[in-house]
């Protein structure tokens, strides 16, 4: 990848969107690209629409601001779909990643996007049966590398486990727990 | 040297922990930043040798800070916003007492209406203490100012507190790849402190805080005017010794494609960063046009500015807050000041923008190079700009 990529992470407070961008940024710095990570904060509340922001690129970043027309958006709530112009000012030929049990084809006629925009795998389902509960921010960063393609799969995988093991240094089952969960997001995310 | 993601809080505070102070004072106000809870951390695992004191409010913060700082110690403390408000009267104290404190503040808003993001009201708001204020675009930026601040402030003839600012939430909490130095390589670069006066020097005892009405206050004043001259000339010497160290070099301000520009924008913090990228844009269209980050508030660059600006047609002042004076931002204020009079004076033009945290992105900042490129060609254009409010 040479360009400047830009995704926006929409979920609800709790959910991981922020760590999520978070993640997708330390992985990317070690493998020597320039990054942003940055969630938009507003009032924190559990439940309520929250954005976060990633930045990569080779070439230097000196951009400050909110992202204005992204590349990739990532829902991880389907119930934001009716709450929340989630494709506000994508990109002309961007995509879009949702967390939802529905296929891309009826997912992609709400939001109303040309075919071969709409990605959508059910990461609840996921992060349910492999970490015991509904957390599909990990998940979807496994879809979302599966479906840009900005970093490739098996380097991604080993990066983001040793920020797991660092990150949960004693608790190997939820490192596991969460590389199996954006494994199998990454073959079950799906697209038309 | 090595490269790491950090947030601009967590690359302030492991600064902080290369640095090493002997002292660190700190109270959680609302909204107080993450530097001083990571560096806490750091205390309690043993990785720094500070005294950690923990006080009642930002007031007492910046008191507990002169108190060490007047006993010989390297001091330190962190705020923002409101805790910056609360510390103004004891401020003034710490630049006049001459001591060497080092601050980074997390430039956010002063309620009401309460409001936790980035605009620079609160440093603003300390501008006449007396404080010298860098400012810092981005995370590497802040990070490399706090540790130039140490050298800074302990330089001779300078002994004045450093304030470091960088934008709230847009920076202190924004993940970016910084190179950070090696521990013994800060240390080597900052050296030990040696205070030439401390309270706790009971050979050589002297007095701090003393009172001094008609007959000495004004002189202790005039002598904080002589300080700032010598910070002026100890800034690009540490920077230089800084760029050695690093490869990064730190002037006053930083020009970006300045050369024949007709139309240059001046400002402060991250959003030079973004106009970075309008100005690539406006030049691929053939337009003439330029950027001044502006890193050194106080003391006021202001024979720099007056050449750098000379003989440039239009220049376009960035402030991201107000003085309610009815005549522009602080920034404006003093560039007329440093311009009026002089030969080839360039149109001066005000844009406050982004009170509050309000985005200001490259589309915005295109908008605002057209404004003052059409006020190049003729056209009309205030001379006071609210740039992006409702009205």
């Amino acid at each position: 990848m040479t360009e400047l990529v830009e995704i926006r992470w929409h979920g609800r407070g709790g959910q991981g969107s922020k760590t999520a961008s978070l993640l997708l940024g330390k992985v990317a710095s070690d493998l020597g690209l320039n990054v942003q990570a940055f969630p938009e904060y507003g009032p924190e509340r559990m439940g309520a629409p929250v954005l976060a922001f990633n930045r990569i690129s080779e070439d230097k970043l000196t951009l400050h601001c909110q992202i204005e027309e992204p590349d990739f958006i990532v829902v991880l709530d389907p119930t934001l779909l009716d709450t929340v112009d989630v494709t506000e000012n994508l990109a002309p030929d961007g995509k879009v990643i949702v967390n939802t049990q529905d296929e891309p084809e009826k997912c992609r006629k709400e939001l109303q996007l040309q075919p071969g925009q709409v990605y959508t795998v059910d990461a609840n389902r996921i992060s349910n049966e492999e970490l015991g509960r509904v957390l599909p921010n990990t998940p979807m960063l496994g879809a979302l590398i599966k479906v840009t393609g900005i970093i490739p799969m098996e380097v991604f995988l080993k990066n983001i486990e040793e920020e797991f093991s660092t990150k949960f240094s004693s608790r190997q089952e939820v490192v596991q727990g969460n590389m199996k969960a954006i494994k199998r997001a990454a073959q079950e995310v799906k697209g038309e | 040297m090595k490269r790491v993601a950090l947030t601009g809080n967590e690359a302030v505070s492991l600064a902080m922990k290369q640095i090493n102070p002997d002292v660190v004072a700190a109270y959680p106000i609302t909204p107080q930043t993450e530097i001083v809870q990571m560096f806490s951390q750091y205390v309690a695992d043993g990785q720094v040798d500070t005294e950690f004191i923990t006080v009642e409010s930002e007031h007492s913060a910046m008191s507990a800070s002169i108190g060490a700082s007047a006993s010989g110690a390297r001091a330190m403390t962190a705020t923002s916003a409101n805790g910056l408000a609360l510390m103004w009267e004891v401020m003034y104290i710490a630049a006049s007492s001459r001591l060497p404190i080092i601050m980074p503040v997390v430039n956010r808003a002063l309620s009401a209406p309460i409001n936790i993001h980035c605009d620079h009201s609160d440093a603003m708001g300390a501008r006449d203490s007396g404080w010298i204020q860098l400012f810092s675009e981005n995370s590497q930026e802040a990070y490399d100012n706090v540790i130039q601040a140490i050298r800074i402030a302990e330089s001779a003839n300078v002994l004045l507190p450093v304030m470091v600012n960088l934008d709230g939430f847009i920076i202190s909490h924004a993940v970016e790849n910084i190179d950070v130095l090696d521990d013994e390589k800060v240390q080597d670069f900052i050296g030990s402190y040696t205070a030439d006066y401390s309270l706790l020097d009971k050979d050589n005892p002297i007095t701090f805080g003393p009172l001094a009405l008609q007959d000495y206050y004004f002189e202790a004043k005039r002598q904080q005017v002589e300080a700032m001259k010598y910070a002026h000339k100890a800034i690009p010497e540490v920077a230089r010794e800084y760029e050695k160290l690093t490869g990064r070099g730190y002037g006053y301000f930083t020009p970006y494609r300045m050369e024949d520009a007709e139309v240059v924008i001046i400002g402060l913090g991250s959003t030079m960063g973004t106009a970075q990228v309008a100005v690539d844009e406006l030049r691929k269209e053939g337009n003439k046009v330029g950027l001044l980050k502006l890193r050194v508030f106080r003391p006021f660059p202001k024979e720099e500015l007056a050449r750098m600006l000379a003989g440039i047609p239009v220049v376009g002042v960035m402030d991201r807050a107000d003085t309610f004076s009815g005549n522009g931002g602080p920034l404006f204020a003093d560039l007329n000041t440093v311009l009026y009079g002089g030969e080839e004076r360039p149109e001066l033009y005000n844009f406050i923008y982004g009170l509050g945290g309000r985005d200001i992105n490259v589309s915005n900042l295109m908008e605002i190079y057209r404004y003052l490129l059409n006020a190049r060609d003729g056209q009309t254009l205030n001379r006071v700009n609210y740039f992006g409010v409702r009205e």
